[in-house]
């Protein structure tokens, strides 16, 4: 509650003359003296409050501030109040402008940009519709996944995920639009879209190109020279696979429909034979071949000029 | 908190009844009626002091009151509602608050 003014200490109204007051503060004075009052607190506590408000009153200078709210009854300086906390705040919106300038809702100000840029905007009133946010999140998946295609669970917190299906033979870099799966909608607006970007990481020995895979197969000499039936991987898993006799490094060998299956095709998986003879060589096969090669001279460099 | 019109009367030195009356008659300061009383909030209490003041310090007649007033609702209007938007980007994961930093024009074309 307000502490009284000085004035109505003194009893006296707030235009009172100097010689006014200085009567009231005498009047006043004498009745609560401590000196006249022995023993009695609340008369005493009363003269200090009279005393109070005379030194205030009886000094022009702050009686002027007082009168202009610079400075309390205790003569203590006010802090310079400001309306803005006030009309920035809660209460702030009682005071909005009228007329011509329509700045009452957040909406209003949104649709400014929302709605010329969406072709969405509601008329006034109506309330502001306007789509979601799209998301943008990146994820990797191997080789053998993004050739085949599957599902795969991206989580984007430990209670929040997106499984997303990965289309078969889907490439590094693709975006995936999952819709709906954005920022919600403003004002039954729908929801934003989630984008995915897809990194496909690299295998150590499939490759792609285009919907075929092509892959170098390691083979002994003895496969290469009298054929042999060996076990290769494919993206859906081993397959056995005849390597003709005589077969040399570099030959190369289809697997049919052993690529990728996208849009109603087939890719094939090609194969390319690599002759490997084996650390440092057999001395057997060394030995055995001093013969054999005294018999069977061959010149695999003619033609090349040296 | 809400007070009466004696109440503020005592509470803003230098307010005399007139005075506040035509105010309130004139629609600077809109304080809430309960029965025959006029019922003061803060906001309410902070205007009738800055109504004093751009009088006093301004020396503004009634004249060039409404029209100051009038320019102060819009700026505080538009300072509430940039406050809400603020907000609302505040709210947004960092790459939205980031796409939104580098779409701002810079000043000079803003």
């Amino acid at each position: 509650m307000a502490t009284e003014t000085p004035y109505q200490v003194l009893g006296v109204k707030s235009d009172a003359s100097a010689d006014d007051i200085r009567k009231a503060y005498r009047k006043l004075a004498k009745q609560y003296h401590p000196d006249l009052n022995p023993g009695k607190p609340a008369a005493e506590a009363r003269f200090k409050s009279i005393s109070a408000a005379y030194d205030l009153l009886s000094d022009p200078e702050k009686r002027a501030r007082y009168d202009r709210g610079e400075i309390d009854e205790s003569g203590v300086e006010k802090p310079r109040y400001s309306y803005r906390p006030h009309a920035e705040g809660a209460q702030g919106w009682k005071y909005r402008p009228e007329g011509e300038m329509n700045v009452e809702d957040l909406e209003d100000i949104l649709s400014m940009f929302g709605g010329a840029r969406r072709g969405r905007a509601g008329r006034a009133g109506e309330g502001l519709r306007m789509p979601g946010a799209d998301r943008q999140f990146t994820m990797t998946v191997d080789f053998v996944e993004a050739a085949t295609g599957g599902r795969k669970r991206l989580s984007l917190a430990p209670d929040e995920w997106l499984d997303v299906t990965i289309p078969a033979g889907i490439e590094d870099g693709q975006v995936l639009r999952l819709r709906g799966k954005g920022g919600p909608g403003l004002g039954g607006g729908p929801s934003g879209d989630a984008l995915i970007e897809v990194h496909v990481a690299p295998h150590p020995f499939f490759r792609r190109d285009g919907d075929n895979i092509r892959m170098e197969l390691p083979v002994s000499l003895t496969e290469a020279v009298l054929g042999a039936r060996v076990s290769v991987p494919t993206i859906t898993g081993p397959v056995t696979m005849t390597i003709p006799k005589g077969s040399d490094t570099g030959a190369q060998l289809r697997l049919r429909g052993k690529g990728i299956h996208r849009r109603g095709k087939e890719g094939d998986q090609f194969v390319t034979l690599k002759v490997v003879i084996g650390e440092a060589g057999d001395p057997e096969l060394a030995s055995f071949l001093e013969g054999w090669a005294a018999k069977h001279e061959t010149d695999p460099r003619q033609g090349m000029g040296s | 908190m809400m007070i009466g019109l004696d109440q503020l009367l005592l509470q803003v030195v230098g307010l005399d009844r007139a005075e506040i009356v035509r105010w309130v008659e004139n629609r600077w300061v809109l304080p809430e009626r309960h029965g025959d009383n006029w019922l003061f909030r803060e906001v309410d209490v902070a205007r009738v002091e800055l109504i004093l003041e751009i009088r006093r310090d301004f020396a503004m007649d009634d004249e060039a009151v409404p029209l100051v007033l009038g320019l102060l609702d819009q700026v505080y209007s538009l300072r509430r509602q940039m406050a809400r938007l603020c907000r609302a980007v505040d709210c947004q994961p960092p790459e939205v608050r980031e796409a939104i930093h580098q779409a701002l024009p810079p000043r000079e074309q803003g």
